[in-house]
């Protein structure tokens, strides 16, 4: 049985530079370079020192905290650096690819006849466990904790995202395998949602619930159909795997190989072209945006414009990221821009802004701030843009000053930074909703489990 | 260009010294700062609490104007009743502006002028930048106080208002009251000769009194209170050619502030209309008392309780308290449901006090100030609803 979620509230934010669907494959990058905070949570603890030579998924290092779940390596070549920062904290492992990819072979498996342990002890030792992670916190899977149900959202709402129907085109096969192999991991549903008027692969997948989703983002957040579809109390765990990983998972059941390759959106006004390439996680930036980017004062993004991650050019793909946005810096002053109509920027007031009167018109925004930090004085504003049955500034301000009760009480378990990003764009006095949000999860994961 | 960048120059020399909050407040004012997103959104909305704050203040320009040249109107109007007989040709005169300048632009130079030192001088030793809330404040405060009020009242009573009304409780946005309010309260409350009776609502009238040109300017509300008719009619009632504090005489004015204000999603359609609902509820009760003959014509409530319902809501103060002082996002709810509850409780106290209160016949801003102490108790258990409705999600599931 479907079950369709439409959302009312919320905010579709339209920019310049939507990738044409048109797809690339970008060359081997020299050098890949796994971030262990990409694994928000994990404290990793290295396996592959200096000097290793390592092929493509065997691990690079595992999680302090439960050593069976291994983060592989994307490629094979040699591990050239491991760069380290205060207290020796592992930042950056960087990996010289070989020429020619060498893959671990992990054998190919028939999901069928294997039981849930199986399943897992396959996803550990492949190191594609990484690919599942879990709400509430949002951090990477504890597989001691039984999930009530497995969430794949197959519609990306976020500004400029990748069109999965178009990305995941052609994967059935591994999608279906993967989903097969997921479900056993859960007693409930696997939920698989898609958009209301999608085509999609995703929705000829069996084993699943479908949902058709529609109405702006955050629509497209897990976060957001959870708390549609069932959401999350006191003492329960969801997990969630996005679809480009499924593949991941499939191929490596159908194959025995980890490739960990992706079809990423180049979007945002300062590329020239925006469209589409493939990489592998943990490549070098600028191999994928070679002759056409704008490098010129400009903010690249793993990810996109709401919660991804900026990057320098000679930086790396996040590990779970199917996008890179590159907007202009916004580092100037304008001249009483505080109280000229602005027809420019987005905004959700009318307070001589003027974006209302065209809502499809698509804006080239930059980073500026638009305004200084201040303590909240607005109210009322981010309930519009924030779909969930939680009052976003009280639960902010339970997260800020970290009384554990309140967090508890006003529905910490089931957010996500994700879920205030709108609130944080829309934000009038400029606060950090994201990581208030962050340090606040953090801190209930450590204090309550 | 040459003062971007000098100014840019000095913002750099200035960084981490003491005067820096002062240098800023100027400097955003000119210019909106370079500062870009760092962690989080990337980008963000146009919106900041400037451009917010500045709205109000738009809505406001035309009460103050009208007030201008509402002051030298009065003043004539008291001098000279013929006046009163051709409004229109008699308003809009120089003489009249005049009297605003010399009157009402003193009153909102102060405040700002007292009000702004009294916030850099917060800003500086605390070490944080020069919040937008006293830009609203500043202009709420001429608006709300009789034309007659002394400078060094204002003076005394805005360094009150802005230090003990917000400052003590961290500054903007952290506030319990109205800061406005509190410095009406103040004024109210600490020279309550020169904030009621019927010589101060009309300029000049104090001086002569006594004198064989002595003047009187009787607020309506001061004449419904001691059983008097009014001499006014429901016309100028609602236009507002009437005595009483500066700005909040003109309901057409004042509706017009609520329009923009709703219009441009800054002020709470809610909290504005549930107020006037409020007060609604409240007139038509007195009207119901009045007609079952509960009480009788002798009664000193009676010329207020006989008040038409939907008269009271032109009178006094009610109009404007309800759209630019019970709208304060800081000091209102801030719940949408704890909105309708907030709103209305003031309308419906606003009316109770301005019939019962014996000294003086207005009660909107008593009624704003005990709401804003409410106003975390009605959020409190809004919230509470959403909290049970989660809890009860759990309990149906182990059930």
């Amino acid at each position: 049985m479907s079950k369709d979620i439409r959302i009312k509230k919320g905010l579709d934010i339209k920019l310049v530079g939507i990738a044409e669907k048109n797809t690339t494959k970008s060359s081997l990058s020299s050098i890949y370079a796994i971030k262990p905070e990409d694994f928000h949570g994990i404290i990793p603890k290295l396996v592959a020192k200096e000097g290793a030579e390592v092929k493509a998924g065997e691990t690079l290092f595992y999680s302090k905290s439960d050593e069976r779940i291994l983060f592989p390596s994307p490629v094979s070549g040699k591990v050239v650096e491991v760069i380290r920062g205060a207290r020796r904290k592992v930042l950056t492992i960087k990996i010289a690819a070989d020429a020619t990819q060498v893959h671990k072979d992990f054998g190919v498996v028939d999901v069928a006849k294997m039981s849930e342990q199986e399943v897992k002890n396959h996803l550990f030792t492949s190191g594609c466990w990484p690919f599942i992670k879990q709400r509430p916190y949002d951090v990477v899977a504890n597989p001691n904790q039984a999930p009530k149900a497995i969430f794949i959202s197959g519609y990306a709402s976020a500004p400029l995202a990748a069109d999965l129907e178009y990305t995941l085109a052609g994967k059935e096969t591994e999608l279906q395998a993967a989903i097969n192999a997921v479900s056993k991991l859960t007693e409930g549903k696997v939920h698989l949602s898609v958009g209301a008027n999608s085509n999609s692969v995703l929705s000829k997948l069996t084993g699943v619930e479908l949902h058709k989703v529609s109405g702006p983002h955050p629509s497209g957040n897990v976060g957001t159909q959870i708390a549609n579809i069932d959401p999350i109390n006191k003492g329960e765990v969801v997990w969630v795997v996005t679809p480009q990983d499924l593949v991941v998972i499939g191929e490596l059941l159908l194959t025995g190989k980890f490739n960990a390759e992706r079809t990423v959106a180049l979007t945002g006004s300062q590329f020239s072209k925006p469209q589409y390439v493939t990489a592998i996680a943990g490549a070098t930036i600028s191999d994928l945006t070679k002759g056409n980017l704008n490098a010129d004062n400009t903010r690249i993004i793993s990810g996109n414009v709401l919660s991804g991650n900026q990057v320098e050019e000679d930086g790396f793909l996040g590990y779970y990221d199917n996008q890179i946005t590159a907007i202009p810096e916004g580092d100037d002053y304008e001249f009483f821009g505080w109280n000229k109509p602005i027809f420019n920027k987005i905004s959700t007031s009318r307070a001589l802004t003027f974006s209302w009167l065209n809502p499809k018109k698509k804006y080239d925004l930059d980073t500026n701030t638009n305004g200084e930090h201040r303590a909240f004085v607005v109210t009322g504003s981010y309930e519009e843009v924030f779909p969930l049955d939680i009052y976003p500034m009280q639960l902010l301000k339970a997260f800020m000053i970290k009384d554990l009760d309140e967090m508890e009480a006003l529905g910490g378990y089931e957010v996500a930074p994700e879920d205030f990003a709108l609130t944080e764009f829309i934000c009038v006095s400029k606060q950090p909703h994201q990581k208030i949000i962050r340090e606040g999860l953090d801190l209930m994961r450590q204090e309550l489990g | 260009m040459g003062l971007k960048q000098n100014l840019h120059n000095l913002k750099e020399k200035y960084k981490g010294t003491k005067m820096a909050p002062a240098f800023n407040a100027i400097h955003t004012f000119l210019y909106l700062p370079n500062e870009v997103t760092h962690g989080g959104t990337h980008i963000k909305a146009a919106d900041d609490l400037k451009r917010t704050m500045n709205i109000v203040i738009m809505a406001l320009v035309p009460c103050l104007l009208f007030g201008m040249f509402n002051a030298g109107y009065q003043h004539y109007a008291a001098i000279d009743s013929s006046l009163r007989t051709d409004v229109l040709a008699n308003f809009f005169t120089w003489d009249n502006l005049w009297i605003g300048i010399i009157k009402v632009l003193p009153l909102v130079i102060v405040s700002y002028g007292v009000g702004l030192g009294v916030e850099f001088i917060f800003a500086i030793i605390k070490g944080h930048e020069v919040e937008e809330g006293y830009l609203v404040t500043g202009m709420l405060v001429p608006l709300i106080v009789p034309v007659d009020t002394p400078l060094w009242m204002l003076a005394v009573a805005v360094v009150f208002g802005v230090v003990i009304g917000k400052e003590v409780f961290g500054g903007t946005g952290m506030n319990i009251l109205n800061p406005a309010l509190t410095i009406r309260a103040f004024l109210f409350f600490a020279y309550p000769t020169w904030m009621s009776g019927d010589k101060v609502w009309v300029y000049d009238a104090v001086n002569r009194t006594g004198t064989p040109d002595a003047i009187s300017g009787e607020t309506i509300l001061g004449s419904y209170a001691q059983n008097q008719e009014v001499i006014y009619s429901n016309w100028d009632k609602f236009m507002g050619f009437i005595p009483g504090s500066v700005g909040e005489t003109s309901t057409l004015l004042i509706l017009l502030g609520a329009a923009f204000l709703i219009f441009t999603k800054i002020g709470s359609w809610r909290i504005i209309v549930s107020t006037f609902i409020g007060a609604a509820v409240m007139g038509l009760i007195f009207n119901g008392i009045v007609n079952a003959d509960i009480i009788t014509e002798s009664s000193k409530f009676y010329g207020l309780m006989n008040t038409v319902w939907w008269e009271h809501l032109m009178i006094g103060g009610l109009a404007f308290g309800a759209v630019y002082m019970a709208t304060d996002p800081v000091t209102a709810s801030q719940t949408n449901k704890g909105k309708w509850i907030y709103g209305f409780l003031i309308g419906f106290i606003s009316i109770m006090i301005r019939v019962f209160n014996p000294a003086y016949p207005e009660g909107v801003f008593l009624a704003i100030l005990l709401m804003n102490v409410f106003a975390p108790t009605i959020d409190h258990y809004v919230v509470q609803g959403n909290v049970k409705r989660r809890l009860k999600r759990t309990k149906v599931k182990t059930a």
